[in-house]
């Protein structure tokens, strides 16, 4: 009887085990790259924590959030300002408060309190919004993170508003990234298969329905919503310490496009489609730019090369053909080995 | 008086142009359901097109502009959205966004992403006394053309079979067909005077900033788009409303906000949406053909 449940858990488990194995695999691939190539997965595997932390919402709920750069500017500055070296916040934020001045904690404090911060914030801010669905919903979100960048980028004592932080302890290297990467994608999955989470993708198939069962769907969003956010703000926290600066400017626009496109060209109703969007967005990018700077042609020392800026016309009609001719994503919204586990083809 | 005045000129400008924004938006998400954030770029390309025929006379540079952002709105459509009508809203607002985001990457890849100024009408820079008061004379214009072009669309919507064919395909689509209204047509005609009211947005807002850049067409995009979901998404009269409405809210946050928040103010703006949204899920005129059947 044991046994057979082990087994049972084991084959539910599998579309965990095989994203996380593609995570190590691509680590270990990485690993023998060379420093340009892994500096670029390092932030594939952090994109790979924001979108998931997208996909805990978005994907469970059906409900648009374009917040989470919001939240990951948040813990990535909670994350800067509680572990940066008091001298260097001395140079650049010299109105800091003293007990913030002073703060100086080990460098992996900082994701996880980031984490919790942006947690907090959206239990607050969330408790009115998870109320909203549809359209409305998207623009409050919206609203969230444009107020999110005003703040921090006008809050010029605690975040050095328009000028950029430096100094940053910068540890996020290759296999920092995915650990947390790999903890997310953990995190996501054991959320996905509670019943809050049944729950709620029940209210996303048909909300009314969802409330006549006696489903709390405010609230039910709302743990998603808390959950989602604090998993962006800890890729926030990354994303800092993997680039040694900060900018308010790197959390606004393209970034909030950029991660919610990933999420739905992979598929937004499933976590494998997060990770695959993200991952194939990344390689996209990434092969456009080796073709951006030119790729030599073997025994003919020609060089073949496309002009600059080029290769972001071509991602981007990349993106928009992926979703003319898969509306759904590129997974459909189904789990990688999703048959196996029984549970994993969500229509 | 005169402060009241400059006021007045202030927030209706403004919201004059977030009316025609929304407006454009408001067309497109009423017939077909999409929210258009391409529109941006709708925009930003009549002011290209400004800027490229600004050696011929005005009428032909406003007609080129015209010409070009109708072109551009059409083949979008045909390109894009018309295969993707029976997706759901998700998927089609985010392929708006790729399709906002190639023609922008093109426009860098093309013209460069450095600005390029231009003074489509330099007679409006000058400026007017109304009684005490000193107003720019381009506002004043602005509010004209606006209220005109407010007025001409109405007329269109109510005086003409074609506009009563995109009233109906607004009210219910699927019930419209039924009843003879051809979709492809009446969706096109909704993407094409989306074109020509950006055209129109263009020239103003340009005159205004007195440059253009990729990313023109962007904020005002997210602020009238902010403004048809004040308004309540799909309706028309919300559309306008709302762009009016958050023109002179805007201004009234500039005016009385202390300095000291001043850099503060789209946080405020932002925050009042929010609230306005939680009171008012559906808009301050919700369209009735948005309300769920269960």
């Amino acid at each position: 009887m044991t046994g057979a449940t082990l087994h049972g858990m084991l084959l539910r488990c599998a579309p965990l085990f095989a994203l996380v194995a593609l995570i190590v695999a691509i680590t270990l691939l990485a690993g023998m790259a060379d420093a340009v190539t892994v500096r670029r997965v390092i932030l594939s595997l952090v994109n790979v924590v924001a979108v998931i932390g997208l996909y805990i919402f978005m994907g469970n709920s059906g409900v648009l959030n374009f917040s989470s750069v919001g939240f990951m500017a948040i813990g990535a500055y909670v994350a800067a300002l509680l572990t940066m070296p008091a001298n260097a916040k001395g140079m650049f934020l010299p109105d800091l408060p003293g007990w913030l001045m002073a703060a100086e904690l080990p460098a992996l404090a900082g994701p996880f309190l980031g984490g919790a911060v942006c947690a907090a914030v959206a239990l607050v801010v969330g408790l009115p919004i998870m109320r909203l669905s549809g359209i409305a919903a998207a623009i409050a979100t919206f609203s969230l993170m444009f107020i999110c960048y005003i703040v921090l980028g006008n809050w010029t004592s605690l975040t050095g508003g328009q000028i950029s932080l430096m100094g940053l302890k910068s540890y996020v290297g290759l296999w920092t990234a995915c650990g947390f990467a790999v903890g997310a994608i953990a995190i996501a999955f054991a959320y996905q298969e509670t019943r809050w989470a049944l729950a709620l993708r029940a209210s996303r198939e048909d909300p009314v329905a969802a409330a006549a069962c006696g489903l709390r769907v405010a609230a039910l969003r709302l743990g998603a919503f808390v959950l989602g956010a604090f998993v962006c703000g800890v890729g926030g926290a990354l994303y800092g310490h993997f680039q040694g600066t900060l900018r308010v400017e790197s959390f606004y626009l393209d970034p909030t496009f950029l991660l919610v496109t990933m999420l739905v060209v992979g598929g937004m109703r499933s976590l494998t489609g997060a990770v695959v969007g993200c991952l194939v967005i990344s390689l996209l990018t990434e092969l456009l730019r080796l073709v951006e700077v030119g790729v030599p042609v073997p025994g003919t020392g020609i060089t073949l090369g496309t002009a600059a800026g080029f290769g972001d016309v071509v991602l981007a009609a990349l993106m928009l053909l992926i979703l003319i001719f898969r509306p759904n994503g590129i997974t459909g919204g189904r789990e990688v080995l999703g048959k196996l586990a029984g549970s994993g083809g969500q229509k | 008086m005169n402060t009241l005045v400059q006021f007045a000129v202030d927030a209706l400008s403004l919201g004059g142009l977030y009316a025609l924004t929304a407006l454009g938006i408001g067309l497109i998400f009423s017939v077909m359901r999409l929210a258009n954030f391409a529109h941006a770029e709708l925009v930003t390309c009549a002011a290209y097109a400004l800027f490229a025929l600004s050696a011929h006379p005005l009428v032909m540079a406003v007609a080129g502009s015209v010409l070009v952002a109708v072109a551009l709105a059409v083949l979008t459509e045909r390109l894009a959205f018309r295969t993707l009508r029976a997706a759901d809203p998700t998927t089609m607002m985010i392929a708006s966004f790729t399709v906002s985001m190639l023609i922008q990457k093109i426009l860098i890849f093309a013209l460069g992403s450095r600005p390029k100024s231009l003074d489509p009408v330099p007679v409006l820079s000058q400026a007017v006394w109304i009684g005490p008061a000193q107003v720019s004379l381009l506002k004043l214009v602005t509010i004209a053309v606006c209220a005109v072009l407010l007025l001409a669309l109405t007329l269109f919507l109510r005086r003409t079979s074609f506009g009563l064919q995109m009233r109906a395909a607004a009210e219910n689509f699927t019930m419209a067909r039924l009843t003879g209204v051809r979709a492809n047509a009446v969706i096109v005609v909704a993407f094409a005077l989306s074109g020509v009211l950006a055209a129109v947005v263009a020239l103003l807002f340009a005159a205004q900033t007195g440059f253009v850049q990729p990313r023109l067409g962007v904020p005002l995009m997210i602020t009238a788009f902010v403004a048809t979901v004040i308004g309540g998404m799909g309706s028309l009269t919300g559309a306008a409303i709302g762009g009016v409405l958050v023109g002179v809210v805007t201004t009234l946050l500039q005016v009385f906000l202390p300095p000291d928040l001043r850099p503060f103010r789209e946080a405020f703006l932002f925050a009042l949406v929010i609230l306005a949204l939680l009171v008012k899920p559906n808009g301050l005129f919700p369209a009735r053909g948005l309300k769920e059947r269960i």
